[in-house]
C-alpha cells in the first residue's frame, strides 16, 4: 500500500543547479558542477560514483552540512540559504539522521549517551531522551550493550549504535555515507537490512557509495556521478532499471 | 539542559592527559597563595598586634637607644633612662602619670632546671595603676602589693609544665630561684596571648634593683596621657624634654618616644608590604594559569575537530558547541581553584597552628564560606574567560572540513 503513494511524492530535498567550488592553492576545484538532485519522500536513493566524482561533496550538500557556491538547496521546499546557521543546524538535527563510514561515535560517551546526544540539541527532556534511546537501541538489538563505550564495541555494533543515533530524533531522512565501507560483508549485509527495513517503514534513505552492486541491490533510484556532475539517473521499475531524463520527471 | 553540558564537560575532562592538568598549576598556585594569604594574614596581624599588648591607646612608651644594644653603630653609649627622667615627664601638662619600669633578663631556676627569663619591675608607687594600664590580672593566686618583697608573679606560660621547660607545674606557693636569690611565687598571670608577657616574671622594683645592683635605671618609661586627643602634643613635649635632659641635638636622639598607633602602624605597614608582594605573585600565577588554559583548550579544539563536526552533523548549533567548550574551560579553572582552596586552607591552618605554637597566641585562620565560594566562582569565571577564544574557534569549525577523512 505504501508504495502507491510514490506516484505523487513530495520532494523533501532538492538541489537546484548547485555548484560547489573549492580553492586548492592556485587552482579552482569544481567538486560539484550544475548538479540537480531531487530526493522524494519515502524513496531509497543511492548516489553512486568513484572517488573524485563529487559524491562526498554532494552528500554534504544534501545533508545541508555544506553551503553551495551557486544554486539553491531546498529542504522541505524551503530555501536553506534563508536560514541562519543555527536554525539550519536545528532543522538538520530534526530532519536528517547521519550514518558515516567511520561510524563517528563520540568516544567518551556510552552507546546510550551517543544515542541521547542528538535529542539534547533538540531540547528533549532527559528522562524522555533516555527512554527513547533505550527503545531505539533495543530496535537495533544492542540492549545488552547500552553502557559500553565505542571502543568496547565491534565495528558492526558501532554502526548499529550510529544507526540508532541517526534515528534518535525520528528524522524523515537517513543519510548514509558508505555505511558498509568499514564492515565485513556479512555485517554490512545486516546494516543494509536495517536500512531497507527503515525504508519500508517510510523513512527516506539517501546512501552515498562507490559500490555499484550495493546500490543496485538496495536502492530504488541511482544518481550516477562523474566529474562533479550527474551523468545519468536510473530508477527501478518492476525488475528493470530505467533511465530518467531529469530529476523532475514524474515517477 | 545546561546541566547536560556540565556532564559532557566532566566526561571530556576525565580523558584529558597530564598535560592539561599541568597547565592548571598557575591557577592552583595563585588561588593557594590568595587563600593562604587571607586565612593567614588576619591571624598574623592579630598575633603581631597582640604581642604589643597595647589595648590602651593613651599610653606612650619612652625607651633609651643603645640600652639594649639596638642603637645605631657608633652610638652604642649606654645612656639609660632614669627615675628622674620619669619624674620630669610626669610634670608635663599633658601627662597624667609617668612610671619607670625595668626589664632585665635573669636566670630562673626550678626543679633543678634553668631558664633565662625576662623580669619586669613593678613600682612600689602606683602599683595598681600599672596593672590597670597594662591590663595585668591574676589567674591563680594574686598580684604583687607594695610590701611583697621577696615574692614574684609568673607569666602564664611559666606555670605550664608543657611550656615552661621545667617539666613541672609552678603554682602559687612554690619557691623559685631568680638570679641566685630565692623568691616565693604568689600568683600566676592571666594568659595574654603574647609570648613576652606570658613568659615574664614580675617582681617589685627594689628587689630587681638589688639583684642587678646597678643603681636607679629605667628600661622604659610608661606615660599615661591626660586624654587621647593630647597624644601627639604629649609625644612632642616628651621628645623636647628628653632632648634637653640628654643634651641631644634634633635628629640625633638616642631615645625613642613611641605611641601604640605608631608601633602598630609600622608593623602593619610591613605586613601590608608582604601581602602586596604575595598578591602580586598570585596575580602573575593566575595570569600564567589563564594563558595555560587558553593553550590547552586551543589544543583540545584542534584534537577534537572531528568530534565537533559530528556534533554539528547531528544538530548541534554553534552556540551549543561554544557553550560546551566554555563550560569545559570554566571547569578546568574550577578544578584548579578547588585544589588551590584546599591547599590554601591547609597552609592557613598549619600556619596559624605554627604562629600559635611559637608565639603563644590564640588566633584562628580567617576562612569563611563566602571567601571559599567567591574564590571558586572566580576560578570558574577565570577558566571560562580563558575559554572564550577557543570556544569561538570550536563553534566556527566547518563541519564539512572536520568530517573529511
Amino acid at each position: 500500500m505504501k508504495y502507491q503513494k510514490t506516484r505523487k511524492q513530495k520532494e523533501i530535498i532538492h538541489l537546484h543547479d548547485v555548484d560547489r567550488f573549492y580553492h586548492m592553492g592556485e587552482s579552482l576545484v569544481r567538486a560539484v558542477n550544475k548538479m540537480n538532485i531531487c530526493i522524494r519522500e519515502g524513496d531509497f536513493v543511492a548516489i553512486m560514483g568513484q572517488s573524485g566524482s563529487g559524491k562526498s561533496t554532494s552528500m554534504n550538500l544534501v545533508g545541508s552540512l555544506d553551503i553551495p557556491t551557486h544554486g539553491k538547496i531546498y529542504l522541505d521546499e524551503k530555501d536553506t540559504s534563508k536560514f541562519t546557521e543555527s536554525d539550519l543546524a536545528q532543522l538538520r538535527g530534526k530532519k536528517i539522521g547521519f550514518i558515516f563510514q567511520q561510524f563517528n561515535l563520540i568516544p567518551n560517551l556510552t552507546a546510550l549517551e551517543n544515542v541521547m546526544l542528538p535529542m539534547l540539541f533538540q531540547n528533549v527532556e532527559e528522562s524522555e531522551r533516555k527512554q527513547r534511546a533505550k527503545e531505539i537501541l533495543i530496535l537495533v538489538k544492542l540492549e545488552k550493550r547500552i553502557n559500553h563505550y565505542p571502543n568496547q564495541l565491534s565495528g558492526g555494533e558501532q554502526q548499529r549504535v550510529a544507526i540508532a543515533r541517526a534515528l534518535a530524533n525520528n528524522p524523515e531522512i537517513i543519510l548514509a555515507d558508505e555505511p558498509t565501507g568499514n564492515l565485513d560483508s556479512k555485517t554490512g549485509e545486516i546494516v543494509m537490512k536495517f536500512l531497507n527495513k527503515l525504508n519500508e517503514e517510510g523513512k527516506t534513505i539517501v546512501m552515498v557509495t562507490h559500490d555499484k552492486n550495493l546500490a543496485i541491490k538496495h536502492a530504488k533510484e541511482i544518481y550516477w556521478l562523474k566529474d562533479g556532475q550527474v551523468e545519468k539517473i536510473t530508477r527501478l521499475v518492476g525488475n528493470e532499471w530505467r533511465k530518467i531524463s531529469d530529476c523532475h520527471t514524474p515517477r | 539542559m545546561i546541566k547536560d553540558y556540565f556532564v559532557l564537560s566532566t566526561k571530556n575532562l576525565k580523558r584529558r592527559g597530564v598535560r592539561s592538568w599541568l597547565t592548571l598549576l598557575g591557577i592552583f598556585i595563585g588561588i593557594t597563595a590568595v587563600i593562604a594569604l587571607i586565612s593567614l594574614g588576619d591571624g598574623l596581624k592579630t598575633a603581631v598586634n597582640s604581642q604589643f599588648g597595647v589595648s590602651s591607646t593613651q599610653l606612650i612608651t619612652v625607651q633609651a637607644g643603645g640600652l639594649s644594644g639596638y642603637g645605631p653603630p657608633g652610638s652604642f653609649v649606654v645612656n639609660p633612662l632614669t627615675k628622674e627622667d620619669a619624674e620630669a615627664i610626669s610634670k608635663l601638662s599633658t601627662v597624667e602619670l609617668a612610671i619607670p619600669r625595668r626589664v632585665e633578663t635573669l636566670n630562673l631556676e626550678f626543679n633543678n632546671k634553668l631558664q633565662v627569663t625576662a623580669v619586669g619591675s613593678i613600682p612600689i608607687e602606683n602599683t595598681q595603676k600599672v596593672y590597670e594600664l597594662q591590663e595585668i590580672s591574676a589567674q591563680y593566686g594574686r598580684l604583687l602589693n607594695k610590701d611583697d618583697s621577696g615574692k614574684v608573679v609568673l607569666g602564664n606560660n611559666l606555670a605550664d609544665p608543657k611550656k615552661n621547660g621545667f617539666d613541672k607545674e609552678i603554682m602559687p606557693g612554690a619557691s623559685v630561684t631568680i638570679g641566685g636569690e630565692k623568691f616565693r611565687v604568689v600568683g600566676i598571670m592571666e594568659k595574654k596571648g603574647s609570648f613576652i608577657l606570658d613568659g615574664a616574671i614580675l617582681m617589685l622594683e627594689p628587689d630587681l634593683k638589688d639583684l642587678m645592683n646597678d643603681g636607679d635605671k629605667a628600661s622604659v618609661i610608661i606615660v599615661q596621657v591626660k586624654n587621647k586627643d593630647l597624644m601627639t602634643k604629649a609625644q612632642i613635649e616628651i621628645e623636647d624634654l628628653m632632648r634637653e635632659r640628654r643634651n641631644d641635638r634634633k635628629g640625633e636622639e638616642d631615645f625613642e618616644v613611641s605611641t601604640p598607633e605608631a608601633m602598630l602602624a609600622t608593623v602593619n605597614q610591613v605586613l601590608t608590604g608582604v601581602q602586596m608582594f604575595i598578591v602580586l605573585i598570585a596575580t602573575i600565577a593566575i595570569i600564567i594559569g589563564t594563558i595555560g588554559i587558553v593553550n590547552t583548550m586551543m589544543t583540545s579544539v584542534m584534537e577534537r575537530k572531528k568530534e565537533i563536526g559530528i556534533m554539528k552533523a547531528i544538530g548541534a548549533r554553534n552556540s551549543d558547541i561554544f557553550l560546551q567548550f566554555l563550560i569545559e574551560s570554566g571547569m578546568l579553572g574550577l578544578i584548579g581553584g578547588i585544589v588551590g582552596v584546599i591547599a590554601g586552607i591547609g597552609i592557613g591552618y598549619l600556619g596559624t597552628l605554627g604562629i600559635n605554637y611559637f608565639i603563644g597566641s590564640e588566633t584562628t585562620p580567617g576562612i569563611n564560606f563566602i571567601l571559599i565560594s567567591t574564590t571558586l566562582i572566580g576560578s570558574f569565571i577565570i577558566g571560562a574567560i580563558a575559554g572564550i577564544t577557543p570556544a569561538m574557534k570550536a563553534a566556527r569549525q566547518n563541519p564539512v572540513e572536520v568530517l573529511r577523512g
